[in-house]
């Protein structure tokens, strides 16, 4: 069973010791390299335990996980993460918030110091990116949510990790600002190519975004449905108003529909 | 800030501390004489001010006694806090077997211990410095291990998804995260290791101004019980302004952020 980037399988984790917690159960999931995945469910279905799984902050209770080809024994090391909440340090600047990573993944570690010019170089091109060209000296409290919401990806992706896993990143933000950060997400991902998971409850945001989706029952989570989206990218945002999209999410909507009806 | 109406050209507030104080003095003056009240049951103002002019180089003196004794307990408890906070801190296991006994160690008043430590050390400075440093460690280990165990989850998943350490984790967001807790207990924790010292000097020392009270007590001397008082009080308020001076200076970010936009 060889392939995936990111192979979960048979997998099964539960929480408190026997007789706990059965989050998920069963799990079958696989992502390929520089694919972007999305993972949709009702709430409270394992889909952040997923995320912990794959990133090996926790263990499974039964079956593999295999990410780039090697089991998983423990935090994978590589894997950048961003959360609905920022959680920017309010004591250092945006910049330094952005570079934190760089503090702790090798190789970048060792060489931050002697290479500092260069790395603040790297961080204050993704902040451009972004669209917060010239807010690398403002502390995240200076900043409204969604920009905080942007330094986030830009720490996660600042050491061009080779899996990115996003837990509702975009859950806090009002409609605008959501369609214009799926849009810098989109951009990110077309220009750099890592693989990436994405856990969310909004249907049209794993639509716009994903090549593929995986819809989970409630808990205990299994993957119920694996629906490939094949629309060509660069998507633009205007798609979101066509008809076959609409249908998509309509019918992804009955799954999760079913998925809560059977719990 | 709060008087900022720009039509008013002078900032009440900033004089408004003196203004009240004084207040304070002319009606304690003025009752004192109206209703005659004895100078050894209450001496007014005047009285304890004169006292206070008599006796200052004793005053002096035994106000830097308890200032030192102090200070020491309260250093020995910032390192002693500091030590054990961030060992509390570290770990679920540590702190659920320690956080037990500090609690209970923390209920003995410490009033009931200075006996012990007279008898440990003989009467003098050595028990006053322990007891301010055993009454003042208590809020630091609290505040610090709070700091450190109130980390976001989701921050601590980030970094170890990185592949960050315990001691990663530690030094890039617990400690800093920590420092206000710290710094905010250290207002907190001057003021009683101040408490502890001078309890301790009315127990069993030679010098300091808890013995100076003591002393002009058996005198029925009661201005300059009230100097003394008095003189505890200046102190009081000058390390805690120092304190805050001190947490402003150094957490301004924490304070800040409510000004944010």
């Amino acid at each position: 069973m060889a392939g995936g980037f990111v192979e979960v399988s048979n997998v099964s984790l539960t929480y408190g010791g026997a007789g706990g917690t059965l989050a998920v159960d069963g799990l079958d999931m696989t992502v390929e390299e520089g694919q972007f995945a999305a993972v949709v469910g009702p709430s409270g279905c394992g889909k952040s335990t997923l995320m912990k799984l794959a990133t090996g902050l926790v263990r499974p209770t039964k079956g593999t996980v295999q990410v780039a080809g090697k089991p998983v024994t423990g935090p994978v090391s590589m894997a950048g993460m961003a959360f609905q909440n920022p959680s920017m340090l309010p004591w250092r600047t945006t910049l330094k918030n952005v570079m934190l990573p760089l503090e702790i993944v090798q190789p970048h570690r060792s060489k931050l110091s002697r290479e500092r010019a260069a790395y603040t170089q790297q961080a204050e091109d993704l902040l451009s990116v972004v669209g917060l060209k010239g807010f690398g000296n403002k502390f995240p409290w200076q900043l409204s949510g969604g920009m905080q919401q942007r330094s986030n990806l830009c720490r996660a992706l600042i050491h061009d990790p080779k899996l990115l896993m996003l837990d509702e990143p975009f859950g806090a933000l009002d409609a605008f600002t959501r369609e214009e950060l799926w849009q810098v997400m989109r951009d990110l991902h077309q220009k750099k190519r890592m693989t990436v998971i994405l856990v969310t409850h909004d249907l049209r945001e794993a639509v716009f975004l994903a090549d593929r989706i995986f819809v989970m029952s409630a808990r205990p989570g299994k993957i119920v449905v694996t629906r490939d989206i094949e629309f060509p990218r660069p998507r633009p945002i205007e798609l979101t108003y066509k008809q076959e999209f609409n249908a998509i999410v309509q019918e992804l909507r009955s799954h999760i529909a079913e998925a809560r009806a059977a719990a | 800030m709060s008087s900022s109406s720009p039509t008013k050209g002078y900032d009440w507030t900033a004089i408004a501390p003196w203004l009240y104080a004084f207040v304070m003095f002319a009606v304690w003056e003025g009752a004192v004489w109206i209703f005659k009240i004895a100078p050894f049951v209450l001496p007014a103002p005047s009285k304890i001010l004169e006292a206070t002019i008599q006796f200052w180089p004793a005053i002096w003196m035994n106000s830097i006694q308890t200032m030192w004794t102090t200070m020491l307990g309260f250093i020995m408890a910032i390192i002693g806090g500091l030590l054990l906070g961030i060992l509390v801190g570290w770990s679920r296991t540590i702190y659920a077997g320690l956080y037990p006994l500090m609690v209970g160690f923390n209920a003995v008043p410490k009033v009931a211990v200075i006996p012990v430590l007279i008898m440990w050390f003989g009467i003098g400075s050595i028990p006053a410095v322990l007891t301010a440093f055993l009454i003042a460690f208590f809020p630091i280990v609290v505040n610090v291990s709070t700091g450190l165990a109130t980390i976001e989850p989701e921050l601590e998943d980030v970094l170890r998804a990185l592949g960050a350490s315990k001691m990663d984790i530690m030094l890039k967001v617990g400690i800093p995260r920590a420092l206000p807790y710290f710094f905010g207990s250290l207002k907190v924790a001057v003021t009683l290791a101040f408490i502890g010292s001078v309890m301790s000097e009315t127990i069993g020392a030679n010098s300091g101004l808890g013995h100076t009270m003591l002393a002009a007590q058996s005198q029925f001397n009661m201005p300059l019980v009230f100097a003394v008082l008095l003189a505890l009080a200046v102190l009081g308020i000058v390390m805690y302004v120092l304190m805050a001076w001190l947490e402003m200076r150094m957490t301004g970010w924490a304070h800040r952020s409510s000004m944010g936009q």
